[in-house]
C-alpha cells in the first residue's frame, strides 16, 4: 500500500522562538538515519507552515498520514525519534503527546477566511497556494471583471478596513478610483506596532500570497501601477517569505509588465519601518515612505486624493487584503453571512494576557466576548478571577467583567469605551492593577509619540506623569478630574490617531474602575497589590515559624528575628521587593 | 471663488484658501505658533484649531481647505479653553525666563500667554534640560525654549534648500538638531532665527544689547550684493544691535548671512573719524577744512600744469546714486575730465 | 536683468553660466530654489562643482573660458534640430545668416574636445533650454572677467534672440550684479564714456544737454577705464586721483602693478570708511558716512531704484560722501546747490527721463524698476517687451579664442578667482565682523584630491601659489569642487590677495580683466607651516 506521509512544522515566529527549527532538523536528521529517505523518500514531505494560533502549545507537529491528521504539542527535538518509529513507521501515534481536547475547542468555535490556509500552505512555495486556488481571485478580476465590478463586490462584502478605524474598503478603493492621475499607489500598512499584538505578522509569516493578491486585485480596481508594502524591521521572517513570494509572484506573471496577458502593470516595493509606531498611522506611513522624518500630516487632504508624492493612495491593512481573494472566490454574499448588520465578515484577534490559550484567533464578528474568554481562550490562567480585556492596544480601552457578554464588533466596542483596533486582546485578571495598566499604556504612546503636535507630545507626559504620582502614593486630591479633563483635551485637539487615542485606556479605566484610583490617591493603597510604593509586607507573629527564609532573601536587611521566633520587617528599611513573600513557605507573609 | 462663513459673517476666498488665511482675509484673529504663510501648513502647535460645521471634531484652521457652504466658528468657549489647555501644556515644559529673554517683547508665545492669562499652571511638570553646545558665532540655541513648531526645520528645508536640521528623537524627548547630532552643516543664513517664535534661536550678537522696547527701527537696502535686499536695522544709541527683514518685502524677509549677521562694520572702533593728511611721508589727522583745502589746492596745480585730463577719479558702487551722480558731475564739471569710472568690471 | 527677482521662480528652465548664485547673490539663489521646487529645471555650466548643482538637472563642468565654444555648441545643436523661433529672427532680428554659419564649426563632438563637457550634456542643456516655455540664462563674473568677456556675452545674447527668449515675462537674460549698487553707479554716468543715463559724451547735442542743465562746459573726450588709470598713472598720464569708496590695490588684477601705479602720482586722495590698504597708500584720507549714515537711493539688480535711509549718525567727524564733495566742488568754484539730497534725483530725473518718474515719496516701501518716466508709471518688470529700443537686435557671431595664459609646463594649473558666500568683495566691510571671520577666516587655495595627492599636500597645508606675476603663501583647501587641473582662490583677503597673482589683460571693447583664467604653480614648503 502506498503511504503519504506529510511533515508539517509550526514555524511561524512563535514556533521558531519555540524551538520550531530545531525541531525541523531532528525530523529530517532522523527520516534520514532511519533509512527513511530510501523507503518512503517520495512520499515523505516536510513541511514548514506559518501559525496555526496556538502559540501556546508550541511547538506544534502535524503528522499527516494519508489524509488523517495528529496534531503534536509541545514537541522538543528528543521527542522526535519517539514520533518516528511510532508513529511514522509504525503507524501508532503517539497519544501522551498528542493535542487534548481543548485544542479543538479552541478552534471549533473560529471561523477562519484570513487563516483557512495558515498552517497547512508552505509559505515559502508559491505551489502550495496555487494548490488551494491561490491567484484564482486575482485570474478572475482581471480578466472577467472591470475595476468598478471588483469594487462594487468589495462593497457588497461589508469589508471594513481591519487595521482600527474601520472604514469601508470599497468605498475607499471607489473614491480612489475616481481620482485621475499619472500614477496612483496601494500601500499595505503592515507597520503592527500594538504591543502584544501579532496578527499581520502571522498573516504574512503564514499565508503572504493572499496579501499580494489582495493587494493586486485592489491595484486593478484602483488603477495603481504601483506598491508598496510598509513592513516592520522587526519581523525578519515575514519580511523574509514577503520577498521571496514576491519573487515567486513576479515569476508567474502575477506581477510585472501585462500582468496575465492584459495591460495591467503592477509591481510591489518593501519598505522597511525602522521601529517607530506612529508610522502605522496612514500619513506619517507615506512620509516615511518619502524619506521624511515619519509624521502625520493633517488630514484633508486624504491619502485617497492626495497621498504618497501627492498622487491618490490607498492604504490597507494586512488583514484587511488578506481577505480580499477569498471574497472575490466565494463571493460578496458568502463573506457578508459572518458577522452583524454593521460589521461583516470575520475579525483576527491576538489573545494574550493572563488567559489559558494565548494565541492567534479568527472568530466571526458579534461573537460574545464571553465565548472567546472562556471558550476559545479557555479561562483565565490559574483560575484567577477574570477583571478586563485591554482591546485595541493602547488606543483602545476595557471591558470589565459586567459587560463580558457583549458582542465583539465596532459599533459595540465602540458603545462601552473600547474600539476592536487592529485586533490587540489583552487579559487581565484580580491581580492587574488598572492604574499601572494605564500607567503602561501611556509610558508607550508618550514614547512612540512623534512629538510634532502640542497635546500628544506634552499632553501625554503630563498624564503619564499624574499617573506614576498616583502609583507611587503621591496623588493629589483633584487628580481623577485633572486626568479626565486633559485627556478630553488631548483627545480632542491632537493631530493624528496616535494623540486623539492615547487617553483612551485611562478614560477607560477611571470609567470602569475609579475606585482603584480612588484608593490609589485617598488610602495609598494599590488594592491589586501591584505598585510597589503602595505595598506594605508585614510578617503574621502568629503564623511565622520562625524559619528565617525571608531574612536570608532580603536584599535589603529589613527583616529581624531570632530563630524559631516570629520575625518582624522594619517597614522603613523594606524595599518592597516581594522577595519575602515568595520565600515564605508558611504564608505567614501579609501584602497590602 | 468660495463662499463660506466665518462666525456668521459671508467671506468670499479663491479656491484652495486656507480657513487661515480666510479668516485673516476678514480681518478675524486666530491665534498660532507654527504657521508661517511662506512656509507648507504644518498643524502642529494646535493653537489654530475652530469649529467647522458637520465636523465632529475642532480641525486645525492652518491646514484645512475652506469649502463652498462651509460655516466656521473661530472662538467660543470649549475652542478657548482648548486652545489655553494647548497653552498651559506648552508653558508647562518652558523656562519662566522672560526677564532675561533677548525675545521678550517681541515673543509669540509671550503675547499669548498674556492674551490667556497664564501664570499658574495646573500642568507644570517636568521641563526639558539640554547641555549648552554652540560652537558657531551667530545663532544663539536655547533649546529649553524651543517649542517644536518646526518653522526653522521646514525654512531651512524649503526655502533655503539646505536641511541643515530636523527633529529627532520621540516624544517629549523630540527635539530640534543636525543629522545624527553631529556637527552643523549650515550656511547661517540665520533664516530660522527670523521665523523663531520664541527665544529659542536668536543672534548671539544680541546678546544684552537692547530688547524691543528699546529699539528704533529703520528700513533701508542691504550693503552687500546687488540683490536689493530690504533691512530693517534695530538702532538703539546710535548703535545697529540686530538686523532682520520683513516679510512683505522684495526678499520676502529671507536674508543671508552677511546681510543678517554683517552688520558690525558700521560701529566697528576702526572707522574712519577725522581727515588726514600726508606729512613727511606719514597719515596725520587734519581738519576737514585743512584736508579740503588741500585737495582743492592740489587739484587745482595738477589741473593748471597737466591739463584736466591728468586728473581722473573712481566712484563706488557702495555709494547712492545721489552720490554717484554728484562725483561724475563733480569730475566732470568741476574738474573738466571723463576720466570717472567705478570698479563694475571687478 | 533684462528681468525681475519675483520672476525667477517662475522660469521653466534656468541656465546658469558663470555664477555662482547661492554664494554671491543668496536671495537670487533662493528664488532659484524656489523655481525648482515648483518644477523648474536647472542647467548648469561651471568650471566648479558649486552648490547650485545639487538642484541642477544638467551640469556641464567646462574648462574655464571656453564658455563661447560651449555656447557656440549649444546653437549648433538648436540649428541642427530646428528649435530657432524664425518668426521673432524675422521681426526683431538682423544678422542671422551670417551668424548660422559662423556656428558650423562647433559641433557637440568638437565642442566636448574644448571644454571637456560630454555631447550628450551639451546636447540635452541645449534641448532643455530650446524646449523650455520660460527659460532665463543668468550669469556673473564667469562671465565678463575674460579677455574675451564681451564675446560671452554676445554668445549668450545670440542663443536668447535665435529662440527669442527675451522681452517675456519670466524669460530673458540676466547678469547679476555683483554690488550693492554697481547698477546705479553706471546708471549715474560714473563710466568715462557716458552722462547719467547711458548718454554719450560724444554726442555733441548730448553735451550740450548737460552744459546747459551744469552750467559749465564738458570735455567732449571720453575718459578712462578704472583699468587704464592704473596704467596711465605707471605711464605719467595721469598725475591725480580721487578714490570715493573703493579699494583697487585688492580688486584689480596683478596688485604689484596697482600699487606701483598708485605710488607714482603726484596725488592720491582716498574717501572711505575704513583705513584701507588703498587709503593707506593716500596723500589724503577723508573719513565718509557709511550706507546707514545717510538718505539716498540704491539700485539693484533689476534696475529696483531702493530707498535708503539714515539710521545712524557718522562716527567722529565722518560726513556723508555727497555732503563731502559737495563742499570740495565749492571750494574749487563750482559751486552746487541742493537743499535736500533728494533735489539730486530730481535733477537726474530732468536728464535722464526713465527715472523721471521716481521720488521718495513713491519708493518708501518698495522700490521702482526704471525705466520709469512719469509720475504715475508702475515702472518696468521686464525690458524688451514689444520690441528693442534700436529697432532691430544684431546677431553677432563669435568665434571660440582660447585664453590669453594658458597652463604649460611651469604654470601646470588654471586659476580661477571669485567669492565665498561669507565674505564681501576685497573685505573692507566683511573682515571688520568678528563673527563672518570666525567661519571664514582665512584665504585658501580650492585644489582636487587627485591634485592635492600627486603634489603630497593635505588638507588645511599651506602652499606657495605663484603666478608669472607674483606670489602668496596660503592654506590648501582639499575639495571635490573644482576638476583635476583647476585651482580657486577667493580674492576677499589680502593676507593672500588672489590679484597678485591673476592676468591684468583686459578686454579689448569693455576693459574688463581677465581675472578667471591664469595659469599658476603649486608648491609646499614654504613655510607658514
Amino acid at each position: 500500500m502506498k503511504t503519504d506521509i506529510v511533515v508539517r512544522v509550526c514555524m511561524g515566529t512563535g514556533g521558531i522562538a519555540a524551538g520550531g527549527a530545531e525541531v525541523m532538523e531532528a525530523f529530517k536528521k532522523l527520516l534520514k538515519s532511519k533509512g527513511l529517505k530510501a523507503k518512503i523518500e517520495k512520499n515523505c514531505t516536510m513541511h514548514k507552515v506559518g501559525c496555526r494560533g496556538l502559540c501556546a502549545r508550541d511547538v506544534l507537529v502535524d503528522i499527516v498520514v494519508n489524509d488523517s491528521k495528529t496534531t503534536y504539542q509541545f514537541i522538543k527535538p528528543a521527542m522526535v525519534e519517539r514520533i518516528i518509529d511510532e508513529h511514522v513507521i509504525n503507524g501508532k501515534p503517539v497519544e501522551e503527546w498528542t493535542v487534548p481536547e481543548d485544542y479543538y475547542l479552541f478552534h471549533s468555535k473560529q471561523v477562519k477566511v484570513v487563516l483557512s490556509d495558515c498552517g497547512s500552505v508552505d509559505p515559502e512555495d508559491i505551489g502550495s497556494y496555487l494548490n488551494v486556488k491561490g491567484y484564482d481571485a486575482l485570474k478572475k478580476v482581471v480578466t472577467t471583471m472591470s475595476p468598478a465590478e471588483t469594487i462594487g463586490v468589495i462593497r457588497q462584502s461589508g469589508l471594513r478596513g481591519r487595521g482600527g478605524a474601520g472604514f469601508p474598503t470599497g468605498t475607499k478603493w471607489e473614491i480612489c478610483s475616481k481620482e485621475t492621475s499619472e500614477h496612483k499607489y496601494i500601500i499595505c500598512n503592515a507597520d503592527e506596532g500594538d504591543p502584544g499584538a501579532f496578527m499581520d505578522r502571522s498573516v504574512i509569516e503564514g499565508n503572504p500570497h493572499a496579501v499580494i493578491e489582495g493587494m493586486i486585485i485592489g491595484a486593478y480596481s484602483i488603477g495603481a501601477d504601483a506598491g508598496y508594502v510598509y513592513i516592520r524591521a522587526e519581523y525578519p521572517l515575514a519580511v523574509e517569505r514577503l520577498k521571496n513570494a514576491l519573487k515567486e509572484a513576479r515569476q508567474h506573471n502575477f506581477l510585472g509588465k501585462g500582468i496575465l496577458g492584459t495591460k495591467f502593470n503592477f509591481d510591489i516595493k518593501i519598505k522597511l519601518g525602522a521601529g517607530a509606531f506612529v508610522c502605522g498611522e496612514e500619513t506619517a506611513l507615506i512620509a516615511s515612505i518619502e524619506g521624511q522624518r515619519g509624521m502625520p500630516r493633517a488630514k484633508p487632504p486624504f491619502p485617497v486624493y492626495k497621498g504618497l508624492w501627492g498622487k491618490p493612495t490607498v492604504i490597507n491593512n494586512v488583514e484587511t487584503l488578506a481577505n480580499v481573494p477569498y471574497i472575490i472566490r466565494k463571493g460578496a454574499g458568502w463573506y457578508s453571512s459572518f458577522g452583524t448588520e454593521k460589521s461583516k465578515g470575520t475579525k483576527v484577534f491576538a489573545l494574550t494576557g493572563k488567559i489559558r490559550n494565548s494565541g492567534l484567533i479568527e472568530v466571526p464578528m458579534g461573537i460574545p466576548l464571553r465565548e472567546i474568554i472562556y471558550d476559545i481562550g479557555g479561562g483565565i490562567e490559574n483560575d484567577k478571577a477574570f477583571k478586563a480585556v485591554q482591546t485595541g492596544g493602547p488606543s483602545g480601552g476595557c471591558i470589565p467583567s459586567h459587560l463580558l457578554d457583549i458582542k465583539v464588533d465596532f459599533e459595540s466596542l465602540a458603545s462601552v469605551g473600547s474600539i476592536v483596533g487592529s485586533g490587540g486582546m489583552v487579559v487581565l485578571d484580580e491581580g492587574d492593577c488598572m492604574v499601572n495598566i494605564a500607567k503602561f499604556f501611556l509610558q508607550f504612546t508618550q514614547s512612540e509619540s512623534c512629538g510634532k503636535c502640542v497635546p500628544c507630545r506634552i499632553g501625554t507626559k503630563r498624564l503619564l506623569e499624574i499617573l506614576e504620582r498616583i502609583t507611587s502614593g503621591k496623588g493629589r486630591e483633584g487628580d481623577i478630574e485633572l486626568l479626565e479633563d486633559l485627556a478630553r483635551d488631548i483627545k480632542a485637539t491632537s493631530l493624528c490617531g496616535l494623540g486623539q487615542t492615547a487617553p483612551n485606556p485611562i478614560l477607560s479605566t477611571i470609567r470602569y474602575f475609579r475606585d482603584e484610583y480612588d484608593a490609589h490617591i485617598t488610602k495609598k493603597k494599590c488594592p491589586a497589590g501591584v505598585c510597589r510604593d503602595l505595598l506594605s509586607y508585614v510578617i503574621l507573629a502568629e503564623i511565622c515559624k520562625g524559619c528565617g527564609a525571608c531574612k536570608r532573601v532580603c536584599p535589603a536587611g529589613a527583616i529581624s528575628g531570632e530563630k524559631k521566633q516570629p520575625h518582624t520587617i522594619d517597614a522603613d528599611i523594606c524595599v518592597r521587593c516581594g522577595a519575602c513573600f515568595e520565600a515564605c513557605k508558611f504564608k505567614a507573609i501579609g501584602k497590602g | 471663488m468660495i463662499d463660506l462663513s466665518i462666525n456668521g459673517l459671508p467671506v468670499s476666498v479663491p479656491e484652495g484658501t486656507t480657513i487661515l488665511d480666510a479668516a485673516r482675509f476678514a480681518d478675524i484673529p486666530i491665534p498660532t505658533l507654527c504657521h508661517h504663510p511662506k512656509l507648507t501648513p504644518y498643524g502642529g502647535c494646535r493653537l489654530c484649531i475652530v469649529d467647522v460645521k458637520g465636523i465632529n471634531r475642532p480641525v486645525t484652521s492652518c491646514t484645512t481647505p475652506v469649502t463652498a457652504g462651509m460655516e466656521v466658528t473661530t472662538t467660543s468657549p470649549t475652542i478657548e479653553k482648548l486652545r489655553k489647555t494647548i497653552l498651559e501644556l506648552i508653558l508647562s515644559d518652558h523656562p519662566n525666563d522672560c526677564m532675561v529673554c533677548e525675545k521678550a517683547g517681541d515673543c509669540t508665545l509671550q503675547e499669548l500667554a498674556y492674551f490667556y492669562g497664564i501664570r499658574e499652571n495646573r500642568l507644570d511638570g517636568e521641563r526639558r534640560v539640554y547641555a549648552k553646545k554652540d560652537d558657531n558665532p551667530f545663532i544663539e540655541r536655547n533649546m529649553e525654549k524651543c517649542i517644536l513648531c518646526g518653522k526653522c526645520v521646514r525654512i531651512c528645508d524649503e526655502v533655503q534648500g539646505v536641511g541643515a536640521i530636523d527633529i529627532a528623537y520621540r516624544g517629549f524627548n523630540a527635539k530640534v538638531c543636525p543629522p545624527f547630532e553631529k556637527n552643523l552643516d549650515c550656511e547661517f543664513c540665520g533664516q530660522c532665527v527670523s521665523v523663531c517664535p520664541t527665544g529659542a534661536l536668536t543672534g548671539k550678537a544680541w546678546g544684552q544689547r537692547g530688547r524691543q522696547k528699546d529699539i528704533k527701527e529703520i528700513e533701508t537696502i542691504c550693503p552687500y550684493c546687488g540683490c536689493g535686499c530690504s533691512i530693517t536695522l534695530h538702532v538703539r544709541r546710535n548703535e545697529v544691535i540686530r538686523v532682520s527683514s520683513r516679510e512683505d518685502t522684495l526678499n520676502e524677509g529671507w536674508l543671508c548671512p552677511k546681510g543678517r549677521f554683517g552688520y558690525s562694520f558700521i560701529n566697528n572702533a576702526a572707522r574712519l573719524k577725522t581727515p588726514f593728511i600726508r606729512e613727511e611721508g606719514k597719515l596725520k589727522e587734519a581738519t576737514w577744512d585743512e584736508a579740503l583745502d588741500f585737495i582743492a589746492d592740489r587739484l587745482g596745480k595738477v589741473k593748471a600744469k597737466y591739463g584736466a585730463d591728468s586728473i581722473a577719479g573712481l566712484s563706488s558702487a557702495r555709494c547712492t546714486n545721489e552720490e554717484n551722480y554728484l562725483f561724475q558731475k563733480f569730475m566732470r564739471a568741476a574738474v573738466g575730465t571723463n576720466n570717472v569710472d567705478h570698479c563694475a568690471r571687478l | 536683468m533684462t528681468n525681475s527677482i519675483p520672476e525667477i521662480e517662475n522660469n521653466d528652465v534656468l541656465f546658469v553660466i558663470g555664477s555662482n548664485t547661492t554664494e554671491t547673490h543668496p536671495i537670487i539663489g533662493l528664488r532659484m530654489k524656489k523655481a525648482v521646487r515648483k518644477g523648474a529645471k536647472i542647467i548648469v555650466a561651471d568650471p566648479r562643482k558649486i552648490n547650485l548643482v545639487r538642484f541642477s538637472t544638467v551640469w556641464m563642468q567646462h574648462r574655464p573660458g571656453t564658455d563661447v565654444a560651449l555656447l557656440n555648441g549649444m546653437m549648433h545643436v538648436l540649428l541642427q534640430e530646428q528649435m530657432v523661433d524664425k518668426g521673432f529672427v524675422t521681426e526683431w532680428t538682423e544678422g542671422f545668416d551670417t551668424f548660422r554659419k559662423s556656428l558650423a564649426d562647433y559641433s557637440p563632438e568638437k565642442v566636448e574636445k574644448i571644454t571637456g563637457v560630454p555631447k550628450k550634456d551639451i546636447v540635452r542643456a541645449a534641448l532643455l533650454y530650446g524646449e523650455a516655455k520660460r527659460p532665463a540664462i543668468y550669469y556673473t563674473m564667469g562671465i565678463t572677467q575674460h579677455a574675451h568677456g564681451t564675446q560671452n556675452v554676445f554668445a549668450i545674447a545670440n542663443l536668447a534672440l535665435m529662440t527669442g527668449n527675451l522681452g517675456r515675462e519670466s524669460t530673458g537674460v540676466n547678469p547679476l550684479r555683483g554690488q550693492n549698487n554697481v547698477q546705479g553707479a553706471t546708471d549715474m554716468g560714473c563710466i568715462p564714456n557716458q552722462y547719467p543715463g547711458y548718454q554719450r559724451v560724444d554726442l555733441p547735442s548730448i553735451r550740450a544737454k548737460f552744459e546747459t542743465a551744469w552750467d559749465a562746459k564738458l570735455s567732449d573726450k571720453p575718459g578712462l577705464t578704472a583699468t587704464e588709470m592704473m596704467n596711465a598713472a605707471m605711464e605719467d598720464k595721469v598725475k591725480a586721483l580721487y578714490i570715493m569708496g573703493e579699494n583697487p590695490v585688492m580688486s584689480d588684477p596683478d596688485t604689484h602693478h596697482t600699487v606701483k601705479a598708485l605710488k607714482n602720482l603726484e596725488f592720491l586722495v582716498v574717501q572711505d570708511i575704513f583705513m584701507t590698504e588703498t587709503a593707506q597708500l593716500a596723500d589724503v584720507v577723508l573719513p565718509s558716512a557709511c550706507f546707514a549714515e545717510k538718505d539716498g537711493t540704491f539700485t539693484n539688480t533689476e534696475r529696483r531704484v531702493q530707498r535708503v535711509k539714515k539710521a545712524l549718525n557718522p562716527p567722529g567727524k565722518a560726513r556723508e560722501d555727497s555732503a563731502i564733495i559737495l563742499e570740495l566742488s565749492r571750494r574749487m568754484g563750482y559751486d552746487m546747490k541742493y537743499n535736500l539730497i533728494e533735489e539730486v534725483l530730481r535733477e537726474i530725473g530732468g536728464l535722464w527721463p526713465a527715472v523721471a518718474g521716481i521720488t521718495y515719496g513713491r519708493i518708501e516701501k518698495w522700490g521702482l524698476q526704471w525705466p520709469c518716466p512719469t509720475l504715475d508709471h508702475p515702472g518696468t518688470p521686464y525690458l524688451f517687451k514689444g520690441g528693442f529700443p534700436r529697432g532691430k537686435a544684431s546677431f553677432t557671431p563669435v568665434r571660440y579664442e582660447p585664453s590669453k595664459e594658458l597652463p604649460d609646463k611651469e604654470y601646470p594649473f588654471i586659476l580661477t578667482t571669485g567669492r565665498q558666500l561669507f565674505q564681501y568683495h576685497t573685505g573692507s566691510m566683511t573682515r571688520k565682523v568678528k563673527e563672518l571671520n570666525i567661519v571664514a577666516p582665512e584665504a585658501y587655495v580650492e585644489i582636487n584630491p587627485a591634485d592635492a595627492e600627486r603634489l603630497k599636500i593635505a588638507d588645511g597645508d599651506t602652499v606657495r601659489v605663484t603666478s608669472r606675476r607674483g606670489s602668496i603663501d596660503l592654506r590648501a583647501l582639499v575639495s571635490e569642487r573644482p576638476y583635476e587641473g583647476l585651482v580657486f582662490i577667493p580674492f576677499h583677503y589680502r593676507e593672500a590677495a588672489a590679484n597678485i597673482l591673476t592676468n591684468p589683460q583686459l578686454d579689448p571693447v569693455c576693459k574688463i580683466p581677465e581675472l578667471k583664467v591664469c595659469a599658476v604653480k603649486i608648491e609646499t614648503g614654504h613655510g607658514g607651516q
